[in-house]
């Protein structure tokens, strides 16, 4: 009627219901924009995106052996995310799965440098695992006891706990456990082989207790009292206690499993990828899987295939690093470009966009 | 012939949809200047949605607003006064620690030197111009509910505003505070102001309004003017179809049940939100709990579910003491309370679990080892549905996708499937349409009628005064007095709300 009225120029529409097909279209179309923002940069930095791609697949499925690598990265990614889906599904911030898995670590290094000629293979790496978790399962203990009975914040707690098992290491390095036949190199010794976890069909075992552990978490989230009492924890803690539920207990004990799991991620590290202990062992993984967890909205089957892709990406970054020499730097930024885009596709699952003009329907 | 004075607002054809939600679906109203409009509607009509576009806050998708016969483009809160729109919003927008005078300027722009004796001269300019009773250096988290409401006025007033919205405006208010704010409404209409007024209570449209406009489920249904309607009428047009109102109190036997003593619940910084407050619940009656919200009414709840550990005094329930105990341990003492609290997401149910996974709330602790049997449930979740006729796609439905009085009807149906001896239910029908309100209270009474004890914490007096057997008012914490709800009026309860009376304790 009148030259005033106009329209803001982009509004947000919540979402009612999406069908699965439109999910669908919307993260594929997130890796086509995802995949042609990073073919930018690498033609910025002189290459050819095609190429830089191929050389990406194949140099994480192309061959058994890089196949091989791609799954043994996997691995940690898929038992922390498992371990921190627990957590988080309890509403639980654990981020301290880096400093779980060192501790865990520390304790299974233990056994593997001076326990390796007292005991046989079996029990020795069967006490190797049960100490990786223990020490795991208390590193995570402690954040909880104290949110159980102070409220304390358990973001910060766990943060703080990784320099905390971080800084250990380098003591460890250093000092007490440091390998004399290196002369003055700060590092540990390797394993000997009997400590070493034994490998089927060209990785170490660890795939295997993944894959149980995948299953067993599910099952234990969704069909158990226990289970139970996490997602109603998580969501509403007056209500958990309005059931009668010990909330500070269930606390306690998620998160001591939680950390068990990390724990028994780092015994899997030393003992069938590193062969050793460094400061590096957990390398961020504590991290990653906190990505992969949301990634997979906290459900352990899609965990084993979002570890699997994020452990591609990771494998194909070191392999352009080497063909291209793209500097690492470069190859995170990428992996950075990708994870962004399927990680902010999430808000177009949530919400539309009405351009100006643009007719509301109905049928959402 | 002169063209009639254009309206101050007229809203055409105004839709507005949140997904496939049709909150407003082609909505016209209109009001004049010097006049007071009510919009009434049922909770989920749509009301405040069709305010909060012509405050700026939602853009419309689809629709015409005039402003002055003129029409306009209201994108942001700014657009809003600037057409000299203010809306007095049901959860007041203020900051605690600054005081009236503070709150009333902040955001508006001017120089940086703050003129505070210009100021305070203005309000007290506008607040007896109007008749408010307002103190500009008082700082807002020393001011009642009722004060703080005035600020919000006297804010939107400051601002040049002479189209005025209220949403819900007595819901916090008293009746005697509530009489105070249509005197005030009244002389803003002398003086030639537009105002609407968002309400679902009959009584106040009928003695306030000049005409009203009537939404249902976001549709416009009338607007008639309120001379010529009455309580049965509007009721009919906000339902749909002919309601019975009336509620008939059943006659139960009472035989003695619970006994409270000097319930005293404190904060962590310790001032005391409950304080000595002593009463009896007898079996076969409904006893009523009213007060201003924020009175304790929720912690008295709590603290009789077991939620308040650090609640002292004697709670006695059939024999037992189950003061300090959790709900843990007043089950295995074996004293059975249901409890449907005001927060029925936070403390009763869980959003994203189904429902038949809200029932094991209460039942999965009884199951045996260490695997959850949800098939129980179901076949449980499937009779509450039947019984309560909830609306829901099955046992399996999420309980957040359901409306909030199917919400509600699961929480109370969970509740009365253990067969408490005692039902603690706080305001059970806020959000709830008319029927589904009388479904609830038709269900309390066969509960009272079966020799339960029900704590009934509600807002409406006209409610509690036709459901309840005794009132006991709260005041600040304690307890003002106990009347019997067969004599006692609604003015004797409002002055007890504010402690301003007090009277002897009714016998059960």
């Amino acid at each position: 009627m009148i030259a005033e009225k106009r329209d803001p120029l982009v509004r947000m529409v919540r979402r009612e219901n999406i069908s699965p097909a439109q999910a669908l279209f919307i993260r594929a179309a997130a890796l086509v924009c995802a995949l042609l923002t990073g073919g930018l940069m690498i033609l910025a930095l002189g290459h050819n995106p095609f190429a830089v791609y191929a050389d990406m697949i194949i140099g994480s499925l192309g061959t058994r052996t890089v196949l091989a690598e791609t799954i043994r990265l996997a691995i940690p990614l898929l038992i922390t995310a498992l371990a921190i889906s627990l957590a988080f599904k309890m509403s639980f911030w654990n981020i301290g799965g880096e400093g779980q898995i060192l501790f865990g670590a520390v304790a299974a290094s233990y056994f593997a440098l001076f326990w390796a000629d007292t005991l046989p293979r079996a029990p020795l790496l069967l006490i190797m695992a049960i100490a990786g978790a223990l020490a795991g399962g208390l590193a995570g203990l402690l954040p909880a006891l104290c949110k159980a009975k102070w409220d304390t914040n358990e973001t910060l707690f766990t943060l703080m706990m990784n320099y905390i098992a971080l800084c250990y290491i380098k003591y460890l390095q250093n000092g007490p456990w440091k390998d004399a036949r290196l002369r003055g190199f700060p590092k540990i010794a390797m394993f000997e082989d009997i400590a070493k976890l034994p490998k089927l069909l060209g990785v170490h075992v660890g795939w295997i207790i993944a894959l149980a552990l995948a299953a067993l978490v599910y099952l234990y989230l969704h069909h158990t009292k226990h289970g139970y009492e996490i997602t109603v924890v998580g969501e509403s803690p007056r209500t958990a206690k309005y059931a009668g539920m010990n909330v500070g207990r269930v606390i306690v004990r998620t998160m001591f499993l939680s950390g068990m799991l990390c724990g028994l991620t780092g015994f899997i590290q030393v003992a069938g990828a590193d062969y050793t202990l460094t400061d590096s062992t957990a390398g961020g993984v504590g991290f990653t899987a906190i990505t992969v967890a949301w990634l997979s909205k906290l459900n352990p089957a899609i965990m084993v295939f979002v570890s699997f892709a994020i452990a591609m990406l990771k494998k194909g970054a070191n392999k352009i690093q080497t063909t291209f020499k793209i500097p690492a730097s470069a190859a995170d930024v990428l992996t950075g470009v990708l994870l962004f885009f399927m990680l902010g596709c999430e808000f177009f699952l949530t919400y539309r966009l009405v351009l100006r003009g643009g007719k509301e329907r109905l049928d959402g | 012939m002169t063209t009639p004075r254009p309206h101050a607002i007229e809203l055409r054809d105004v839709t507005k949809t949140f997904g496939s939600v049709v909150a407003n679906d082609r909505v016209s109203l209109a009001v004049r200047r010097g006049e007071i409009l009510a919009l009434l509607g049922e909770n989920g009509s749509g009301k405040t949605t069709l305010m909060n576009m012509l405050s700026g806050i939602y853009y419309p998708d689809s629709g015409h607003i005039l402003v002055d016969g003129r029409e306009v483009t209201i994108r942001a809160p700014k657009d809003a006064f600037a057409l000299g729109i203010g809306m007095i919003h049901q959860h007041f927008k203020l900051v605690d620690v600054l005081t009236a005078a503070e709150n009333i300027v902040l955001g508006l722009s001017g120089g940086v030197r703050l003129d505070r004796k210009a100021l305070a001269g203005r309000i007290r300019e506008i607040s007896a111009k109007y008749g408010f009773a307002l103190e500009p250096d008082k700082k807002v988290y020393r001011m009642s509910v009722c004060e703080k409401q005035t600020v919000e006025i006297v804010k939107v007033l400051y601002r040049g505003a002479d189209i005025l919205i209220l949403d819900e405006p007595t819901a916090v208010l008293t009746p005697q505070e509530t009489d105070r704010l249509f005197a005030i409404l009244r002389a803003m209409r002398a003086d030639g102001k537009a105002i609407v007024i968002i309400t679902h209570k009959l009584h106040e449209v009928l003695s306030v309004s000049d005409r009203v406009t009537i939404l249902r489920k976001g549709r416009y249904i009338e607007t008639v003017e309120t001379a010529r309607a009455d309580v049965q009428s509007l009721t009919d047009g906000m339902v749909g179809r002919p309601m019975r109102l009336a509620i008939s109190r059943v006659e139960a036997e009472t035989k003695p049940l619970c006994g409270v003593r000097g319930l005293t619940v404190r904060h962590k910084d310790g001032h005391s939100v409950l304080e000595g407050v002593s009463f009896d619940l007898c079996g076969g009656e409904i006893l009523g709990v009213a007060g201003v919200a924020g009175s304790g009414q929720q912690a008295l709840c709590e603290a009789l579910a077991g939620l308040e550990p650090g609640a002292q005094g004697r709670i006695v329930v059939g024999g037992v003491n189950i003061a300090g105990m959790n709900p843990g341990q007043i089950l295995a003492a074996g004293v059975r309370i249901g409890f449907v609290p005001e927060d029925r997401l936070g403390v009763g149910l869980v959003g994203s679990l189904n429902i038949a996974e809200n029932l094991l709330v209460r039942g999965y602790r009884k199951q045996r080892g260490i695997f959850l049997r949800r098939g129980p449930a179901k076949a449980q979740a499937g009779e509450l549905i039947r019984w309560l006729a909830v609306n829901a796609t099955g046992p399996g439905q999420r309980v957040s996708k359901l409306s909030g009085g199917n919400v509600q009807k699961v929480l109370l149906g969970r509740e009365l499937m253990e067969a408490p001896q005692m039902i603690i239910a706080a305001y059970p029908v806020r959000g709830l349409d008319i029927s589904a309100s009388y479904t609830v209270y038709d269900l309390l009474q066969a509960q009272k009628a079966k020799g339960v004890g029900v704590l009934f914490v509600g807002e409406d007096l006209d409610v509690l005064l036709e459901l309840c057997d005794r009132i006991m008012v709260l005041c600040g914490g304690r307890v003002s007095g106990i009347v019997d709800a067969r004599t006692a009026t609604k003015e004797e309860i409002g002055l007890m709300m504010t402690h301003a009376h007090r009277r002897t304790e009714a016998a059960p």
